[in-house]
């Protein structure tokens, strides 16, 4: 075991029941594929994936299906082998309940693989730039809850030196259980992944940070860890205490270094990725398996049996709840994620897709009583258990009000809607509740202000436009009437007549000079050549025009 | 007596003299108001207002010809700004001008459309594509829905159509109007 190292606390959290014991009594468990396999286009942040396949093509597992779009995007892949049979607007996991473009495939239970290539895989040969974008053509991203591109945060860009790389196995919300599994079971690979990401950052320390409830995932990678590694990668106990897993959380305690507000932890040198991305690059890397799967736990008194899954991407949730051995019908409540960022599932078509670390079943009796929102008795507790040292309490004042540019002056950016003010609040207000929605409007504000300003452009051009086009007609107008004003000028029609006919005799004279010139002239002999002079001669005396076509022939 | 008198004098020249610099070096162009008010307006451009767009409109409010409540694109949200910015009492939306409604754009039936270009020119933002007998499409990113197109059609093509919520534009509710909603 390494030296304990100091660890700083973080301000404020909660002290929450773990639930975590009930999903870890099994081993993780293949989730079978699904008849239907619903992959949404838009599994994470950033643009969305544009399809590459068409209604009634045969796809193989980890063919790629929707190309990335942009930088900040990733392509997706055939979680199994089988044909599409739609493209078409499904309910997709979001707040919103709303409906979202996904690719269907119907499986053909053969689970038929692409081949594999036989390229490079070993990392310490490759550099850095293709290690991303083999990371990003295997469609990673950040699998604990925010789905941030993955290969993003290994290009921190040249200005910015990676002095620590963070690896979060936290996990810290209770019920979820999926990274503490994986830890368990798959040490190496996890710390496979850490290498890989070292290698391609250059940093030259590695932290892996784990609440100290999960002492058997601490002992699982401390075993795994080779002998010589155990000044380049730490494993750390963190307390536990929730939002402890939170980015900016965890990198204060592991680091005592405060990511600015308003700015990324590369900008302290810190980068932070979770345990279950490590797991996917090292599958990206060294067996070139894009990400088609992942660790989801079940849990909740809702199911029997709660465990954790490895679950094929686009599995529908009533699915994956039905192979569990949970009644068919509709949980009283099913929560995508944790108790408290989670949120609630309406439709249990919807997929597991790359964000989905856990399905939270609730039952009738557990689901919370509606307490009515009571006025605020300023009493404090939200000020303290904010592990983002704001102010709730004013940042809640502000929200209600809908007065959005004070609400920025208290950071309301800094929020990460852990629901520590919610849990914590004797009046039961909803904090969370009212900063989400603080956050969209703002975001919808500047939305419209920008598309306000382009319909403001847009109108002056088409005012401009049409002032130019009056000013060029008048001109027109103006040049036409004087070309006539000029011909009305000259002394008499008279005039104007003889102008005519002389200008008229001119063009015909000079038409004819230059057509009377004689053609086939070049081999003529002396004689004939005398000849047409005389004739020449002839025709110039009557006429007083002076044309000399003879004059040619001599040169 | 009089070296105070002639101190005074002096001295209401030179702050003459500043005071007359300084309104040439630092003139204003244009009344900075109106752009206010105009950064305000939604800029649908629709005439709604009476006006013949929304930066005459400022210009009228500005000057006080026109009620701050005439906006129906704008709403209540565009009369709370305008109130805050102008120091005016907020008043509910003028009805004869219009009612505030969902935002909408509008499509054209390019089966019918017959190719007139009567649509382009109406249209403020020159939003619309086309050329004569050629057909015509509303690219809809530009559309401010403010509907001018609609009265020139002589096929009656172009259908107005809601804009529609979806992922990007979702916004979470407030728990407030939900709890007003409820009760």
């Amino acid at each position: 075991m390494s030296i304990p190292r100091k660890l700083w606390r973080i301000h404020g959290g909660l002290h929450l029941p773990g639930h975590k014991a009930e999903s870890m009594q099994q081993p993780i468990t293949d989730a079978p594929v699904p008849p239907e396999l619903i992959l949404p286009l838009q599994q994470h942040i950033g643009n969305v994936a544009t399809p590459i396949v068409n209604v009634g093509d045969r796809v193989l597992k980890n063919q790629i299906i929707a190309r990335a779009e942009g930088y900040v995007s990733v392509p997706i892949h055939a979680s199994s082998s089988g044909t599409v049979i739609a493209i078409e607007p499904r309910v997709i996991p979001h707040p919103s309940h709303l409906t979202d473009t996904c690719i269907v495939i119907a499986t053909d239970g053969k689970d038929e693989a692409t081949p594999v290539a036989a390229v490079l895989s070993d990392y310490r040969q490759m550099d850095p730039a293709e290690l991303r974008n083999r990371i990003r053509d295997a469609g990673i991203v950040g699998l604990g809850g925010a789905g941030f591109p993955a290969f993003i945060k290994l290009n921190p860009g040249p200005q910015l030196k990676i002095h620590t790389l963070i690896l979060n196995g936290a996990e810290c919300e209770p019920y979820i259980t999926c990274d503490a599994m994986l830890m368990q079971e798959q040490p190496r690979a996890i710390l496979d992944g850490l290498r890989i990401m070292q290698h391609a950052l250059h940093a030259q320390r590695c932290i892996i940070g784990i609440e100290d409830n999960k002492p058997a995932a601490l002992q699982a990678l401390q075993a795994a860890l080779h002998t010589d590694e155990h000044t380049l990668i730490e494993i750390v106990a963190v307390p536990t205490l929730y939002p402890a897993g939170g980015e900016k959380q965890l990198i204060k305690t592991l680091t005592g270094l405060e990511v600015p507000s308003h700015q990324l932890p590369a900008s302290v040198g810190v980068i932070c990725h979770n345990v279950a991305t490590a797991y996917s690059i090292a599958q990206a890397i060294s067996h070139q398996q894009p990400l088609i799967e992942r660790i989801v736990t079940v849990a909740g008194p809702a199911i029997p049996k709660a465990c954790n899954y490895r679950v094929r991407l686009g599995t529908p949730m009533k699915y994956l709840i039905e192979h569990t051995g949970a009644s068919p019908s509709l949980p009283a409540r099913l929560i995508m994620g944790g108790p408290m960022m989670g949120f609630a599932i309406n439709d249990l078509q919807t997929p597991v897709i790359k964000t989905t670390n856990c399905l939270l079943a609730l039952t009738s009796q557990e689901l919370p009583k509606t307490q009515f929102e009571l006025p605020c008795i300023r009493c404090g507790e939200c000020a303290r258990a904010c592990p983002a040292q704001l102010l709730p309490q004013q940042l809640f004042w502000h929200a209600h009000a809908k007065d959005f540019d004070k609400i920025q002056d208290f950071n309301l950016f800094d929020c990460i809607e852990c629901g520590c003010c919610s849990y914590v609040c004797p009046s039961h207000i909803p904090l969370v509740q009212y900063y989400r929605f603080a956050k969209t409007e703002i975001w919808a504000k500047e939305r419209e202000k920008s598309k306000s300003d382009i319909a403001r452009q847009r109108h002056e051009f088409h005012l401009q436009r049409l002032e130019r086009k009056k000013r060029e007609d008048e001109e027109r107008k103006r040049k036409k009437k004087e070309m006539l004003d000029k011909v009305t000028q000259t002394d008499s029609a008279a005039d104007a007549k003889k102008a005519a006919i002389a200008a008229a005799l001119q063009r015909a004279q000079a038409k004819k000079a230059t057509q009377a010139s004689p053609q086939n002239v070049e081999h003529l002999s002396e004689q004939q050549r005398q000849q047409i002079d005389e004739i020449d001669k002839r025709r110039a005396n009557p006429s007083t025009v002076a044309s000399q076509p003879g004059k040619d022939n001599e040169s | 007596m009089l070296a105070a008198i002639l101190a005074l004098a002096i001295l209401a020249i030179i702050f003459g003299l500043l005071l007359g610099y300084g309104a040439i070096k630092f003139k204003v162009e244009g009344d900075p108001v109106v752009d206010q008010i105009d950064a305000i307006l939604p800029q649908t451009q629709c005439g709604q207002c009476t006006f013949a767009g929304c930066r005459p409109y400022a210009e009228a409010i500005a000057k006080g010809e026109a009620d701050i409540n005439q906006c129906p694109p704008g709403g209540e949200t565009v009369i709370l700004a305008l109130a805050d910015l102008l120091g005016r009492d907020p008043k509910p939306l003028n009805a004869e001008h219009g009612t505030h409604g969902e935002k909408t754009v509008v499509i054209i039936d390019e089966q019918v459309c017959i190719g007139c270009t009567l649509c382009i020119q109406a249209c403020p933002v020159d939003a619309i594509l086309g050329a004569a007998k050629h057909m015509h499409t509303v690219i809809k990113s530009e559309c401010t829905g403010c509907n001018l197109c609609i009265p020139p059609c002589p096929v009656d093509c172009i259908h107005i159509v809601p804009v529609g919520t979806t992922l990007q534009t979702w916004t979470w509710p407030s728990p407030r109007d939900e709890h007003v909603h409820s009760a």
